[in-house]
């Protein structure tokens, strides 16, 4: 067990390093960007002088460098900086935007970046079960028609365009039989029970977009064991062909599947984008998109950062788990 | 249940294997009955179709084969006409299996213990408890040491014998009428195949059980079977009780096989001691990593000698064959060609130095570049040592071509996935003569072969020394090999060299303890040998427990 809290501390101390690398590439190519705040803000008739004292307000004047350090201090202590349209704003509301008031990025981020997680929460519930069950069924069937069917199934859905996808669950279960609502905005005071409903739509069309990769992993980890000895010693030991599957190739099939679940899971944080747009639901995504259009640095700089740590995380996560199922680790001699 | 008549009775057996898009027969119109408390040995080289008849007796086909016709029956049962949940009540339950690798058919995921249970208790025999109380006492039986935990193990932390032991445990969980041993001590090591053996025929007799036993090694059959069946090329040859069959073979094919254990090489006089050897091993230690693998090990191999290294595995032989070929370089010691010490690392040594030593592998298979013909596997070496390109590199690698007795026309321009098991060793051969080596390090180049085919290699080996006068080192764990090819032994235990000796001394007592076991160990074509060594040695200095105590003492 020792060497397993090793390889895991390990795995952690390189997380970091990969997030820390993270962070300079986000800021560098988001410096990189063509035009500033101040320019898009003030438009085509603005004067240098404005430009420039907006600049100077900001802070945008200084060396990147320097600016790096002020925003990686502030991000370790939990301080995203202020938006630079909500600084605006609240400049002339009076309030002190600085210090995680209204303004600042975590208090923009955070009910969005819940809500995100939120449907992505309720997605994987409902697309790994999903996913596993379905491979299972396709490797025990495997060659039949309805492993032809599965296949088919969720390779469309997964080629098709997300917004499309989205549309036809709005029309069959919107509009045709209205049994879902078609807008899902979603606020703080709202009963779990509510949320849900309102979610569903979305979180239905995430579970067409990634239960193909994961259902075929699952198919194809255990399809890849089944010439393996031990799975003909259970054969020969007349274990029924479900139980053969779920017990004996399953368990050892494991550390693929994981892998690619979490790719699955990262990508429901972050590649939400679409269906946020067409179901109106106030997710990371859509202020991410704002954020850029106006050029509002931090907050696009923070959501890079989110997406990044989250990716990142759930990777760790899989490998930790796909090292924890191998026996020979768990169980050295 | 039918007291009546054999328990399996197999007719007119045709079973199919498909290759690419055609389905071809690997065993044909073969008849099989077995009584009773009766064992079976079912006999033949790679390809003779053994496992695919002994699953065949359990109406099972692996993935793409077939069973094309004829029938299988079962205690009165037809197997083949049965749909599968019958077929399944049966198997497990009154006919079981102990394949070859029990290391690769346990699963790594569970302890060895819920597999065990795992029969018995899906098929309704006995409850969990019970059946594992079973597994304890089947354990006790088959002589596994500490037999109360350790089926709470997983199969990785449970060495190779043991499995095996604790897979016969498993087929006996549910009291079978019928067990199919398929080869289950082929990948053993001899002292610790011996406890197996004595471990499985003390079970099935104890339980009166029926069993196949399928193998390609004769010695181990005599010791097993009251019923010998010949099989080749998927066609039954002939069959008779053991005895008659050991001293008495009828047909040609059976003679060849009983005869290749009479091929013996005499033995050269010995090289005096005022003569440089080619190679000279002098005190040499080796690691990987942390860990000491090799300990002051010496040894010299002359010109023209054979001396064949033996031990079980982990014992070392390969690590040495490694330190002389500077693949990894010792820690200590040197190795010295004609009197000149080597640098320790190949990366150090002059393409002169590298040229007079080559190396034959033990899997032709894996040794090859699947991807480049004959011509030029065996080319390359030509020309990177001596420089030879064009006609002059053609013509040569068709002079060693005609050494190792294949036709270059046929040859030259095939791939290595057109050959046989046999043809690519020699082809193995050819590209370490084609260096024009004066040593050459023969790691186990016969132990995946059959054993026609590994006498062969054999003769080959002995006859391009003679007109060669090459120098071998020949890494083994068969002695019958060794007995017939070497003229010195060098023994190795745990990275240490136990004994050493010319092989006409040590094949005649007395010697090391170990030396010893290891010979008494290997099976002899008597019938009576494994009884009679039983009543010798008694059960308890045999196989892992005889080395403990001699470790211990």
């Amino acid at each position: 067990m020792k060497a397993i809290g090793l390889i895991i501390l390990h795995r952690l101390g390189l997380g970091l390093v990969t997030l820390f690398v993270v962070s300079v590439l986000i800021f560098a190519s988001v410096n990189m960007l063509p035009g500033d705040f101040a320019q898009a803000i003030l438009g085509q008739s603005a004067t240098p002088e404005a430009v420039q004292a907006i600049r100077e307000d900001l802070g945008l004047n200084k060396h990147p460098v320097t600016r790096y350090l002020d925003w990686l201090g502030g991000v370790l202590q939990g301080d995203f900086g202020v938006s630079f349209a909500q600084a605006n704003f609240s400049a002339f509301a009076g309030a002190d935007a600085s210090k995680g008031g209204i303004g600042s990025v975590a208090a923009q981020l955070e009910p969005r970046f819940k809500n995100t997680l939120f449907l992505a929460f309720v997605s994987a519930a409902i697309a790994v079960p999903l996913s596993l069950i379905l491979g299972i069924l396709a490797a025990l069937y495997r060659n039949s028609v309805f492993d032809r069917f599965i296949n088919v199934a969720t390779l469309s859905s997964i080629s098709s365009p997300e917004f499309f996808l989205a549309y036809i669950l709005i029309l069959f279960l919107g509009v045709l039989n209205p049994l879902l609502p078609t807008l899902s905005s979603i606020f703080p005071d709202m009963s779990f029970g509510e949320r849900l409903l309102k979610t569903m739509l979305p979180a239905l069309t995430l579970t067409l977009v990634v239960t193909a990769h994961m259902m075929r992993m699952t198919r194809a980890a255990i399809i890849n064991l089944l010439a393996s000895p031990y799975i003909e010693m259970a054969r020969l030991k007349g274990i029924n062909p479900t139980r053969v599957i779920v017990t004996h190739a399953l368990p050892n099939a494991l550390a693929p599947i994981i892998n690619v679940i979490a790719l699955n899971l990262a990508y429901l944080v972050t590649g939400v984008v679409v269906v946020e747009v067409v179901f109106v639901y106030p997710g990371i995504g859509q202020l991410f998109v704002d954020s850029v259009k106006i050029r509002d640095i931090p907050v696009v700089q923070a959501c890079c950062l989110i997406f990044a740590a989250a990716y990142i995380l759930l990777n760790l996560t899989a490998d930790i788990f796909s090292i924890l199922s191998n026996p020979r680790l768990r169980h050295p001699k | 249940m039918s007291q009546s008549g054999p328990l399996v009775k197999i007719r007119n057996i045709h079973i199919e294997g498909r290759a690419d898009e055609i389905w071809l027969e690997i065993v044909r119109n073969v008849d099989l009955d077995l009584d009773r408390g009766e064992v079976l040995g079912l006999i033949g080289e790679s390809g003779a179709g053994k496992s695919t008849l002994g699953l065949a007796a359990m109406g099972f086909a692996r993935d793409g084969c077939r069973i094309a016709s004829g029938t299988v029956e079962f205690d009165g049962i037809d197997l083949i006409a049965a749909d599968a949940v019958t077929r399944r009540s049966l198997l497990g339950k009154r006919i079981a299996y102990v394949a070859q690798s029990a290391a690769a058919s346990f699963n790594p995921a569970h302890k060895l213990i819920n597999q065990h249970t795992e029969a018995p208790v899906e098929h309704g025999v006995m409850n969990r408890t019970k059946s594992q109380a079973d597994a304890i006492e089947l354990y006790r039986r088959l002589r596994l040491p500490n037999p109360e935990e350790i089926g709470f193990r997983y199969p990785h932390q449970v060495s190779g014998g043991q499995l095996q032991r604790a897979m016969t445990a498993m087929a006996m969980s549910c009291r079978p009428d019928l067990i199919i041993f398929d080869e289950p001590t082929t990948a053993l090591d001899v002292t610790t195949q011996i406890e197996v053996l004595a471990a499985i025929r003390d079970i099935v007799e104890q339980f009166n059980t029926a069993a196949i036993y399928i193998t390609h090694d004769l010695a181990v059959v005599a010791q097993m079977a009251d019923r010998i069946k010949v099989l080749l090329r998927g066609d039954q040859v002939e069959e008779s009780d053991t005895r008659s069959m050991l001293s008495d073979p009828q047909e040609d094919y059976t003679k060849s096989l009983w005869a290749v254990r009479s091929f013996r090489r005499e033995q050269k006089p010995l090289a005096s001691p005022q003569d440089i050897p080619v190679v000279s091993v002098k005190r040499v230690a080796a690691a990987y990593g942390e860990t000491r693998v090799l300990n002051e090990v010496s040894f010299d191999i002359h010109v023209g000698r054979t001396v064949a290294v033996v031990g079980e595995s982990g014992s070392g032989k390969s690590t040495a064959a490694r330190c002389i070929t500077g693949l990894l370089p010792p820690v200590e010691g040197t190795i010295e060609f004609d009197g000149v010490a080597l640098p320790p690392d190949y990366r150090q040594r002059s393409t002169e130095q590298l040229r007079q030593a080559q190396m034959i592998y033990q899997m032709a298979d894996t040794a090859l570049n699947p991807r480049k013909r004959i011509g030029e596997i065996i080319g390359r070496p030509v020309e990177f040592y001596l420089g030879m390109k064009g006609a002059e590199r053609k013509e040569r690698v068709e002079q060693l071509l005609e050494q190792i007795e294949l036709d270059p026309a046929q040859f030259m321009d095939r791939l290595p996935s057109e050959l046989s098991g046999g043809q690519k060793q020699r082809i193995g051969i050819a590209r370490a003569l084609a260096a024009e080596p004066k040593f050459i390090i023969c790691d186990e180049v016969t132990s995946a072969l059959d054993q026609l085919v590994a006498e062969g290699i054999l003769q080959l080996l002995a006859n391009l020394q003679d007109s060669l006068d090459l120098a071998y080192m020949f890494i083994t764990h068969d002695l019958a090999t060794v007995k017939s090819i070497a003229d010195e032994v060098v023994v190795m235990k745990n990275g240490e060299v136990v004994e050493t000796g010319p092989k006409d001394v040590m094949f005649t007592p007395p010697h090391h303890p170990y030396t010893d076991l290891l010979l008494s160990s290997v099976p002899e074509m008597d019938p009576d040998w494994l009884t009679g060594l039983l009543q010798r040695r008694g059960v308890d200095n045999i196989g892992d427990a005889a080395v403990d105590k001699m470790e211990s003492r």
